[in-house]
């Protein structure tokens, strides 16, 4: 079943001058297409400008699409009736923690979104409760939000929108102005509530190490879905990613240039074990020739290392020196 | 320096003042303050700085906390004082150069300062045993009936409340601004006033351009959490009046009736 469906979306933002006349138009969404499945974990990448964040607003009816429509759980953004029903069903988490968070106390912000809903007062109290419990914020819940970290503050705002028992959480670069302790702990905290609770997320983010563990990796470029896959899939697709002027995980990039540079390293890794893995497959594989007793492993490395490798990577180096990195595509795996 | 600055100074400690509802402490400080002007005997005052002394003793607040409160107008009270002295006409008691001092000159003087002093105490008071979010919570509900007349009263309470969180990110900001001003060469603290004045425009322009983008950012999270104004919001913490605040309220009623009785004697 799908929450989310974008239908050949289009949105300008228009620059007016004093006159009211239309001064500028820049086109942020054009012909946008997405379908997203309930309960998966999906993560939306582009470079700034790529419409990313306009599409987030969509979702919650923040904006509305100036031609096209877009369907949460069925309901469409369009219609004003449904508009409060819409925002409880699909939160939203935003990027700066100091200007989403409305309480002076942490539970009182908390409550803010069910108190908006009208839910009965013994209710908020419960739920209140349940979403700091979710977020692993129950010891703050008395202090003022002031004297939290940015992870903490992020975790709060991740509170509040579960308050309101949303199907789906949309992220607007929730990472983007923490430290990476912080980081770690809101992206275990949106995985949990993936996993644990079954709501659907939304991730737009800059960091490519944070898309490793989603369903889905959405890349979006000149306000349109330009990619679409599993990590594994979108980021075998080093080159593209590139060109789109996206980058991959250190990993992946690491793994890209080995391959490149001639070992037999397989497309798409995307965590330090596998890559590490590989790594010591290929030295034992290596060692065999020369000493047989080292090898008490037994099991043939499966990712593949036929006898044509090895040639390839030998005269792949040298066609690197003289042909431009951003345009070639042969070292890609497609 | 300017992280000094304290608004609506919060005592937390937990005392049966704390806990009460904070419409019985707005009721109670205005019906205070109204009843300084209704005695005009030494025995009025006496047992309204009783009444007062007990009060701070309930609330666990240390004597010493509420006098350094006093500093702050002292000057105020000076000055009033030194007016009321010299200029009341009346029977004269001893000159000093042109300047005179009556009896009834010295008698408004004196009262006036000890119903300074306690309207002092008695509002810090409020203030420093209530939250500023209890008490625009308690404005908001004692003021509803504004609403008939189409005083948008849920309104003006949230932005007294956003108002407060923002103060000390405002401020926060405000510090970073001058500082880095200052990295590069900017002078708030030479010059007369003029260009002092002057100075503070480099940290005014961005000061208002960030508040405006935080305004906006805020107002689209508050949407994004349905917020719809006031009508058909619940609350976490409704205020409802417990048997402490009736108690209060009784008591009230009684130190006004003895001010009042106090007028005749």
């Amino acid at each position: 079943m799908k929450i989310i469906d974008a239908v050949h979306v289009f949105f300008d933002y228009m620059r007016k001058d004093e006159n009211d006349k239309i001064e500028e138009i820049s086109p942020a969404l054009s012909d946008m297409n997405l379908e997203i499945e309930k309960g998966s974990f999906v993560c939306v990448l582009g470079h700034n400008g790529s419409g990313k964040s306009t599409f987030a607003k969509m979702v919650n009816g923040l904006l509305l699409p100036r031609e096209g429509s877009v369907y949460v759980a069925d309901m469409d953004t369009a219609d004003d009736e449904l508009l409060i029903k819409i925002r409880e069903t699909a939160g939203m988490v935003f990027q700066n923690p100091d200007n989403q968070i409305i309480g002076n106390i942490v539970e009182e912000d908390v409550a803010f979104g069910p108190e908006n809903i009208g839910v009965p007062t013994a209710e908020i109290r419960d739920r209140v409760d349940e979403a700091l419990e979710a977020v692993n914020m129950t010891k703050y819940k008395d202090r003022s939000p002031g004297k939290l970290s940015g992870g903490q503050k992020q975790r709060v705002a991740i509170a509040g929108v579960m308050a309101m028992k949303p199907e789906c959480i949309i992220l607007d670069e929730p990472t983007a102005m923490l430290d990476p302790k912080g980081r770690k702990d809101v992206i275990r905290t949106v995985r949990e509530l993936n996993k644990r609770d079954g709501i659907t997320i939304v991730l737009i983010t800059h960091y490519m190490e944070e898309a490793v563990d989603a369903d889905r990796v959405v890349v979006m470029d000149g306000g349109r879905v330009v990619m679409d896959g599993t990590p594994r899939e979108i980021f075998s697709r080093v080159e593209e990613l590139k060109a789109l002027r996206l980058d991959v995980p250190q990993i992946t990039e690491l793994a890209y240039e080995l391959r490149k540079a001639g070992m037999p390293v397989p497309c798409g890794i995307l965590r330090k074990e596998e890559l590490e893995e590989v790594i010591m497959e290929l030295l034992f594989e290596g060692d065999k020739g020369s000493c047989d007793s080292t090898d008490t492993d037994g099991t043939e490395p499966d990712l593949g290392t036929d006898g044509t490798e090895p040639d390839l990577g030998t005269d792949r180096p040298e066609q690197d020196l003289d042909t431009d990195r951003e345009d070639k595509s042969e070292g890609a795996c497609q | 320096m300017i992280r000094d600055i304290t608004i609506g100074q919060y005592y937390p400690t937990d005392s049966v003042i704390h806990r009460l509802d904070p419409r019985v402490k707005l009721a109670s400080t205005m019906l205070f303050l109204i009843s300084l002007f209704l005695t005009e005997s030494i025995v009025g005052y006496v047992f309204a700085g009783a009444a007062l002394l007990a009060v701070i003793r309930i609330s666990r607040i240390p004597f010493k906390y509420i006098v350094r409160g006093l500093k702050a107008v002292v000057i105020l009270l000076f000055i009033s004082v030194s007016f009321n002295l010299f200029l009341t006409p009346g029977e004269e008691i001893f000159r000093l150069g042109f300047l005179k001092v009556t009896r009834e000159g010295l008698r408004t003087a004196l009262y006036m300062a000890v119903r300074l002093i306690y309207l002092i105490i008695g509002s810090s008071l409020m203030t420093l045993t209530t939250t500023p979010n209890q008490l625009t919570d308690g404005l908001e509900k004692s003021l509803g009936f504004l609403n008939k007349v189409h005083v948008p009263v849920h309104e003006i309470a949230m932005m007294m409340s956003i108002a407060l969180r923002f103060i000390p990110i405002l401020i926060e900001e405000t510090d970073k601004i001058m500082k880095a001003q200052m990295a590069r060469g900017a002078d708030f603290d030479t010059g007369n006033l003029m260009q002092r004045a002057r100075a503070m425009v480099p940290i005014l322009v961005p000061l208002f351009i960030s508040a405006f983008r935080r305004a906006a950012d805020l107002a689209q999270a508050m949407e994004a959490r349905c917020y719809h104004g006031g009508a058909g919001r619940t609350k976490l913490k409704p205020l409802r009046y417990e048997r402490r605040d009736y108690i209060a309220y009784l008591l009230v009623a009684l130190y006004l009736v003895v001010m009042v009785v106090t007028r005749w004697l």
